[in-house]
């Protein structure tokens, strides 16, 4: 099979996906998660057929314009692609990148033009030097839209982008995505209370969710969980963060690993707390892959169905 | 084909299965015997098996071929008939919970029973 782009034709083997045959090929298209989740490596196809999976998540503006996600294209017929138009990336500038916590950054980035999302979504920042990785979003459009859109950035001292960022300075250029992701709030059953539990930077997206709900006046009781494996983990603190200790119905609690406390039973017990039909809650779990997986499965086996759990896991950078 | 209305439709067709789906894949997790073989799956890729499974075992519209139930236990040597049998008792279990008659149960679980030899690699 063959694979076409910008006039040039690559080899495509069976089975491999159109990511790895161009990386092969020493075509390399931005990526990070690999998995079809991050919408990095999104494509566009001019003809031919992608494959059945290649277009899984994508809104329907984007099908009807081709695009799909090279690293989940798998065709079986030849395929001519390119890449994708201006609509899926939006130049951006730094604004400021400074410390919130121990070891994570507030990094405010102004896009060139206005960013379509949902609170909770997430969104992927590439430098200069072919480097992109995946941020959640914490600040509400209408903040992004005034102030800037706000990442919290963990840093790995040698990380190819949290370093550098820490290092960057104002107005250097950087690249946002298309937002993605399906962990974010959606409007409706207001009364239900909302669980959100998150693990390290996986705080972060559930800020976004939890400050959304409280703006659409949803009246249900609101719990964050913020967990972490040390102390130093919890880099928002203790105590519920200012932006919304004033809120009625919002509840704050920290979880850590070096205290013997378990993520997973922190919330079943919370969910317990709430003595509620378990059909009648949404929660919204976002950290490390372990630990999400550990969660939804500790509340499944609560009895709430899997359709009411949102979960997000972050991918580790370069994988 | 037969005239005979399924289970499956009985039990309110797509919109129930989710529901028996979940309550049966609990039952499983919960069992100590079975859990173990679930620790690392993807729950969502499990569950929509499990349903395809279940809308076949309750002669619902489905296009299941047991290649796909050989190949995902092909790499578990030591599942024998305890294991099957354990699944089977949930199954029927989680029927039973949604008010499914005893001669339907037995249906039910003859289908599923057919697929023993593909999970147990025979």
């Amino acid at each position: 099979m063959q694979l076409t782009f910008e006039g040039r034709d690559y080899e495509l083997r069976p089975g491999e996906s159109v990511l790895d045959a161009m990386a092969r090929h020493g075509v390399g298209l931005p990526s990070a998660c690999r998995v079809g989740s991050c919408q990095a490596c999104m494509i566009r196809s001019v003809s031919g057929d992608p494959g059945p999976d290649a277009r899984r998540g994508l809104k329907a503006t984007w099908l009807a314009a081709g695009y799909f996600l090279a690293c989940l294209a798998r065709p079986s017929s030849d395929l001519t692609v390119a890449e994708p138009g201006d609509d899926a990336h939006t130049p951006a500038r730094l604004i400021s990148a400074r410390p919130i916590g121990p070891g994570v950054l507030r990094v405010l980035v102004r896009p060139d033009h206005r960013l379509d999302y949902q609170p909770g979504q997430h969104v992927t920042l590439s430098r200069a030097g072919g480097i992109t990785r995946i941020y959640s979003i914490v600040s509400l459009p209408a903040e992004s839209a005034r102030t800037g859109i706000e990442l919290h950035v963990r840093v790995y001292p040698a990380g190819a982008m949290s370093g550098w960022l820490a290092r960057a300075r104002p107005a250097t250029p950087l690249i946002l995505g298309s937002p993605a992701g399906e962990c974010f709030y959606v409007p409706g059953n207001s009364a239900g209370p909302l669980l959100l539990a998150g693990t390290g930077t996986g705080i972060a997206p559930l800020l976004a969710v939890a400050r959304a709900a409280l703006a659409h006046h949803h009246r249900g009781p609101v719990v964050l969980i913020h967990g972490a494996a040390r102390p130093d983990g919890l880099y928002l603190g203790r105590q519920c963060p200012p932006a919304l200790t004033a809120e009625a119905g919002l509840s704050w609690r920290t979880c850590l690993l070096s205290d013997g406390e378990d993520i997973a039973a922190a919330v079943t017990a919370q969910l317990a707390a709430l003595t509620c039909p378990p059909g009648s809650v949404r929660a919204y779990l976002c950290g490390g892959a372990r630990s999400v997986r550990r969660m939804r499965r500790a509340l499944f086996m609560a009895g709430m169905s899997l359709a009411d759990i949102y979960a997000d896991q972050f991918v580790p950078a370069g994988s | 084909m037969t005239t005979e209305i399924s289970v499956y439709e009985r039990l309110g067709g797509s919109l129930a299965l989710r529901s028996v789906t979940e309550v049966f894949y609990r039952k499983v997790l919960a069992d100590d015997l079975l859990a173990p073989y679930f620790d690392d799956v993807d729950m969502d890729r499990q569950i929509a098996k499990q349903a395809s499974f279940l809308t076949m075992a309750l002669g619902g519209p489905n296009e299941y071929t047991g290649d796909d139930l050989r190949s995902a236990h092909a790499g578990m040597a030591d599942l024998d008939d305890k294991h099957f049998d354990g699944v089977l008792g949930h199954l029927a279990d989680t029927l039973r919970e949604f008010g499914v008659s005893e001669a339907d149960v037995s249906a039910v679980g003859a289908v599923a029973g057919s697929a023993r030899d593909d999970v147990l690699n025979r």
